[in-house]
């Protein structure tokens, strides 16, 4: 594939990365894992110990963190399963950085309904912060990825930073989120426009308005009699 | 007539209020949860099959249907198990992210009784890895469960036994395809299994399986605490009960609404949503059901019932409900075109027709948004859709042909009028004639 990434040289990760094992908390983390797994199904914990790594990785190097091939190895060793099943995962899943990335990896949604609601001024944004897709830049701040559809789409377009969303961007609301996180500030996460609270039209929900301020129970309201006995009680 | 806050399921859908169980509580979630397992299974699987509840991931297959298929009397060496769709990735579909942040425990306690009444062992949750904030609820959310007693041994005190785990995937749409998902909690890359055997025979580990969308096993509980009859008074015939529908792209406040079934377009948008920016006038086309059905151009979707058979007959689907609203602004190319690049980067590479059709429509509906093209080249490529779908193992293939002959079954015209604008339409031999 044309667009695949270039994996690092060989020699130099293997050095780096040859000796890679959990930290005490995440050997924790890892156990959990494979406790979710009917023993003999070890190999179920390969996405969710790759995504742990990558996090190590991410610590050890603070960034968001990628998967040396020292890493998979261990992985696959850790779970019992030949490489090659382990490596296959790692590259066929999008959430698994094969190269290193910046301190933050900048995934801007550029899909359909983010299009339509703005997602090339977001683009513009970045280029002019001097982000380049698939490249991070000099100060190793940011790495700008185009990603498929986030799942945010009534509050498009968005941007995934690392584990946060920040959601209802234009040009300069997304220029304010890349000076923040220069500076080493941490945005409020969540949608970025003033009085939207999530997914509500904006302006206030046309729904359900007694549950803005209080946890309301609409049972009470219900009337008919329940139809399981003692289950509405 | 329009639904009522009483009537919706989903109360905590803005997540004004705590999603933590005791929050939940309140709200009426585990409310006797045990007096709703004393039902039975088959008695669970008759009214949820009388509610006329039909899966909301987008086919549409009746639930209860679905949940009878399962082993009547598993073998303690092969359980069953219950697997939930939460890899939400379909372009427009942003409402199990709600239910999961914002009603985690309507889902759990689903995967309890759905998992009780096909008697499966165990529910596993299969959450896109995207969802990283949205999973460490859900985690939480589960563990208060357990510290509660509500599942693990003698769930809610039934005596049942019943498991759930919350995996998370790494991004691949198409782990959202059933049993590209099971080979996905199994550790492998996510690519679609050849059916038969279908997952209610072989599914996980081999084992009898049901996967079922997020919304489908959410409001099992209400259906149960209010009666089939209660779900089915809403909704048309054969579409029943209530629908989170997710509006986005030009209308003048995008949103995640529960609505009745069957509410006309015209209705949803303007009274949930604003109306279209810059008035009905305005509104080009509409794609009603998420990225994979055909788009729907204004004069017909304005009053056609947003429902399975409603928006079937004007040549589409309801699929998730999520509605993408184009305006006349739009570069209504364009936007199918980023559609094919979609499904060209999701394809999983099993089967040639998709791997390699999935690129090539890109690659031509890139030209054709130029106009770079040849008038016969959108006979060409409508052909090419035709030789995709329907010749891969899943679904994947259909829905990057879909997109596009919707395109040219509507916006013909406008595909001509770019290459024309171009010179595309002489044919190369007079040129060379010259």
């Amino acid at each position: 594939m044309a667009d695949a990434v270039q994996i690092p040289d060989e020699a130099e990760v293997r050095a780096r990365w040859g000796a890679f094992a959990w930290t005490e908390a995440n050997e924790r983390k890892a156990k959990e894992v494979l406790g979710r797994y009917p023993a003999g199904r070890e190999q179920s914990g390969s996405i969710p110990l790759l995504d742990l790594a990558q996090r190590q990785v991410g610590e050890e190097t603070h960034t968001q963190g990628w998967l040396p091939v020292p890493v998979i190895e261990f992985v696959a060793r850790y779970i019992g399963v030949p490489y090659m099943r382990v490596y296959e995962v790692a590259t066929f899943y999008t959430m698994f950085n094969l190269a290193p990335v910046g301190r933050y990896h900048v995934q801007v949604c550029g899909t359909t309904p983010c299009m339509l609601r703005g997602s090339d001024d977001v683009f513009a944004a970045c280029k002019n912060k001097g982000l380049i897709k698939g490249k991070t830049t000099p100060d190793g701040l940011f790495t700008l990825t185009e990603v498929e559809c986030m799942g945010n789409c009534a509050s498009a377009p968005m941007v995934q930073i690392n584990d946060d969303n920040f959601e209802d961007l234009d040009y300069d609301r997304t220029i304010a989120i890349l000076d923040a996180l220069e500076r080493g500030e941490t945005p409020k996460p969540g949608t970025q426009e003033p009085g939207r609270h999530t997914v509500e039209p904006v302006g206030g929900p046309t729904t359900l308005t007694a549950m803005v301020s209080e946890n309301h129970d609409y049972r009470g309201e219900w009337g008919s009699a329940p139809a399981v006995e003692g289950a509405g009680a | 007539m329009s639904l009522s806050d009483k009537d919706r399921i989903f109360t905590n859908v803005y997540g004004y209020q705590s999603w933590r169980l005791d929050a939940a509580r309140v709200r009426g979630d585990w409310d006797n949860t045990k007096a709703l397992l004393d039902l039975g299974q088959d008695k669970i699987i008759d009214v949820i099959k009388a509610s006329g509840l039909r899966g909301r991931g987008g086919a549409g297959f009746p639930t209860g249907m679905k949940w009878s298929f399962m082993p009547k009397a598993p073998s303690p060496e092969r359980p069953s198990f219950l697997v939930i769709n939460a890899d939400e990735s379909e372009p427009g579909s942003c409402k199990d992210r709600e239910i999961i942040r914002h009603d985690p425990h309507k889902l759990i306690e689903g995967a309890l009784v759905a998992g009780f009444a096909m008697r499966a062992r165990a529910a596993y949750i299969y959450i896109r890895g995207e969802y990283i904030r949205e999973a460490e609820t859900l985690f939480a959310a589960v563990a208060e469960a357990y510290e509660a007693g509500l599942v693990g041994k003698n769930a809610c005190g039934s005596g049942y036994d019943f498991d759930v785990f919350v995996h998370r995937g790494a991004g691949a749409y198409i782990c959202g395809e059933e049993t590209a998902m099971l080979e996905s909690l199994e550790g492998k890359k996510g690519q679609p299994r050849l059916k038969p055997p279908f997952p209610a025979g072989a599914g996980l580990y081999g084992c009898p399986t049901t996967v079922n969308n997020v919304e489908s096993i959410a409001v099992a509980p209400t259906i149960l605490r209010r009666g089939a009859e209660w779900f089915s008074s809403f909704g048309a015939e054969n579409n029943r009960g209530t629908k989170l529908f997710q509006i986005s792209g030009h209308v003048n406040k995008p949103c995640v609404v529960e609505e009745a079934m069957s509410i006309p377009f015209r209705e949803l948008i303007e009274k949930h949503c604003g109306g279209i920016r810059g008035g009905w006038d305005n509104l080009l086309a509409v794609i009603p059901g998420g990225s994979s059905v055909p788009l729907v151009p204004a004069s017909q979707i304005i009053d056609a019932p947003m429902d399975f058979d409603g928006l079937k007959a004007v040549g589409s689907g309801l699929g998730t409900a999520a509605v993408i609203v184009m305006d006349k602004s739009t570069d209504v190319v364009r936007a199918i075109s980023r559609l094919s690049y979609f499904y060209k980067h999701e394809s999983c590479g099993q089967c040639t027709p998709c791997r390699e059709g999935t690129g090539w429509m890109w690659r031509v509906m890139e030209r054709l948004r130029t106009g770079d093209a040849e008038i016969g080249e959108i006979d060409m490529l409508q052909q090419v859709t035709k030789q995709v779908e329907g010749h891969s193992i899943c679904a994947l293939g259909d829905a990057a042909a879909w997109p596009i002959q919707g395109l040219i079954r509507h916006f013909r015209p406008e595909l001509e009028r770019r290459i024309r604008e171009r010179g595309g339409d002489l044919a190369p031999m007079q040129e060379a004639a010259e």
